[in-house]
């Protein structure tokens, strides 16, 4: 099981600790609902080292991944970033991904810890007719993100950029805490934010400052289990749930994010066009208007039919909202938002009706 | 930790009161589970039996079996935890009980563990 740099800071803090992508990860500190709600009113610290970041390098780095992604990375500004995938050729997900731009010829795609492995792997063959290499720094890199409303005044005076220049999903390479960071204005959780990539031995020099720094503002730090309601109430997909080798993006309401417009062949293209109309099911958030919640696996039913037509993918019992919220698939043209569903939960049915994502918008 | 003298414990962390026929979680079990958000419980009059489900007590993120710690029949169900399922956590050995029976047999209270081998099981876990 690997350890991230920050461990012995994260049981020195009481977390629970659970494996989690090979890794042993706090899952919570002082409870999942007083973080969730400490990142929603004020800010929150993650420890997120298990992410992998993977450097694409070379004078074709941009028209590589141009044809390793759904997305066209090559037009990307130097200093932004973008949500991506990775596709099969078959059209299903193989990850989602944030795409930084940091050079001419340098990019960081950042892929879930889960799939690190098979992500570099297929980076590495689809890289092969480029000037272009793959290098895997995910153990040589701590990943501390700072997130809620207070990120930003907590942060800024740590750091040598002005963060109000800093735009949502850019990143500079700054110094951070004293040490050297690529800075960007990304998050999982909803809220503004920041993550902070650095070396993996300065991963505890930013957390100790980030923590002594924005104790004092309510910034608690938070584990994977308010990592998951928070992305969740954002509407955002997770993989493993949402997004599968069996959904294309469009099943998962992110065609937006497929350029299939973009010049020049990718992986995926020709299974994506044919996609892109014919789903076999669709994505939907649903907010339960009876008792009980929908977890991960429940079956979903169109109302009063004997046998399921879809499945739960997500739910919780939202802590920002107060009520039962869960994602799922449904058959496809079936989940308009207001539309009427029913959860089996253990041996009841539970009322449900399609609500438009995200279920949480921050107040601007 | 909190283990109350005069209870029963089973080694799924429920309580019984021998006396009133309450059932409830242990303050472990509660620390265990985390943030309590919702709470399943049988009607009055189901029969539950020692060692199997009876109902559900969710967190946050995770569902959680509720298993009998004797058999009988309940004879109430602490309804005010559907709107407030937080007492549970707040006072467990109290206002958080979950339901009453009426014990079949009530020396089946004798195989489950008195307050010292219990907090002598949770020290070790």
């Amino acid at each position: 099981m690997l350890q991230t740099a920050l461990d012995s800071r994260h049981r020195a803090l009481g977390a629970r600790m659970i494996p989690f992508a090979g890794w042993e990860m706090p899952v919570q500190y002082s409870g999942i609902l007083e973080e969730h709600n400490a990142v929603r009113q004020m800010a929150g610290l993650f420890d997120l080292s298990h992410m992998g970041e993977l450097y694409v390098n070379g004078a074709q780095a941009g028209a590589a991944l141009d044809y390793a992604l759904v997305t066209a990375p090559g037009k990307l500004a130097v200093g932004r970033a973008h949500y991506s995938m990775i596709c099969a050729e078959d059209g299903g997900v193989i990850d989602d991904l944030i795409v930084y731009r940091l050079a001419d010829h340098k990019y960081m795609v950042v892929a879930n810890a889960s799939n690190v492995d098979a992500v570099a792997k297929e980076l590495r063959e689809r890289l092969h007719n480029f000037d272009a290499a793959l290098d895997d720094a995910t153990m040589r890199t701590s990943l501390v993100a700072i997130q809620g409303p207070r990120a930003a005044a907590i942060l800024q005076p740590l750091i040598d950029t002005d963060l109000s220049q800093l735009k949502y999903y850019a990143g500079v390479e700054t110094t951070a805490c004293g040490v050297p960071a690529l800075l960007a204005r990304t998050g999982y959780t909803g809220e503004d934010g920041f993550e902070l990539f650095v070396m993996w031995a300065d991963g505890g020099r930013v957390w100790d400052a980030l923590l002594a720094a924005g104790s004092p503002e309510g910034l608690i730090p938070v584990g994977l289990g308010a990592r998951d309601t928070l992305r969740l109430e954002a509407g955002m997909p997770l993989y493993g749930q949402e997004l599968t080798r069996e959904t294309t993006p469009y099943e998962a309401g992110l065609g937006r994010v497929v350029k299939l417009d973009k010049a020049g062949d990718f992986v995926g293209r020709t299974a994506l066009e044919a996609a892109k109309d014919r789903p076999r099911k669709m994505l939907v958030g649903m907010r339960l208007t009876g008792r009980g919640i929908a977890r991960t696996g429940y079956p979903v039913y169109l109302p009063a039919a004997e046998t399921g037509s879809g499945l739960v993918t997500s739910g919780t019992a939202s802590p920002t909202l107060g009520y039962p919220i869960a994602m799922g698939y449904v058959p496809p043209g079936t989940g308009s938002p207001g539309a009427s569903f029913e959860v089996g939960v253990r041996n009841q049915r539970v009322p449900a009706v399609v609500v438009p994502l995200p279920f949480y918008r921050r107040p601007s | 930790m909190e283990v109350p003298e005069k209870l029963r414990y089973s080694v799924e962390h429920e309580w019984i009161d021998g006396d009133t026929g309450a059932v409830g979680i242990t303050a472990f079990a509660v620390e265990q589970i985390g943030d309590i958000v919702y709470v399943e419980l049988p009607a009055v009059g189901t029969a539950i039996e020692a060692g199997k489900p009876f109902g559900v007590i969710e967190s946050v993120k995770a569902v959680s079996e509720l298993f009998a710690p004797a058999s009988g029949k309940v004879t109430a169900a602490n309804t005010a935890l559907a709107d407030a399922p937080e007492t549970v956590a707040a006072d467990c050995y109290g206002a958080g009980w979950l339901v009453k029976i009426a014990i079949t047999n009530p020396a089946d209270l004798n195989t489950l563990k008195d307050a010292a081998a219990y907090r002598a099981m949770i020290a070790n876990s």
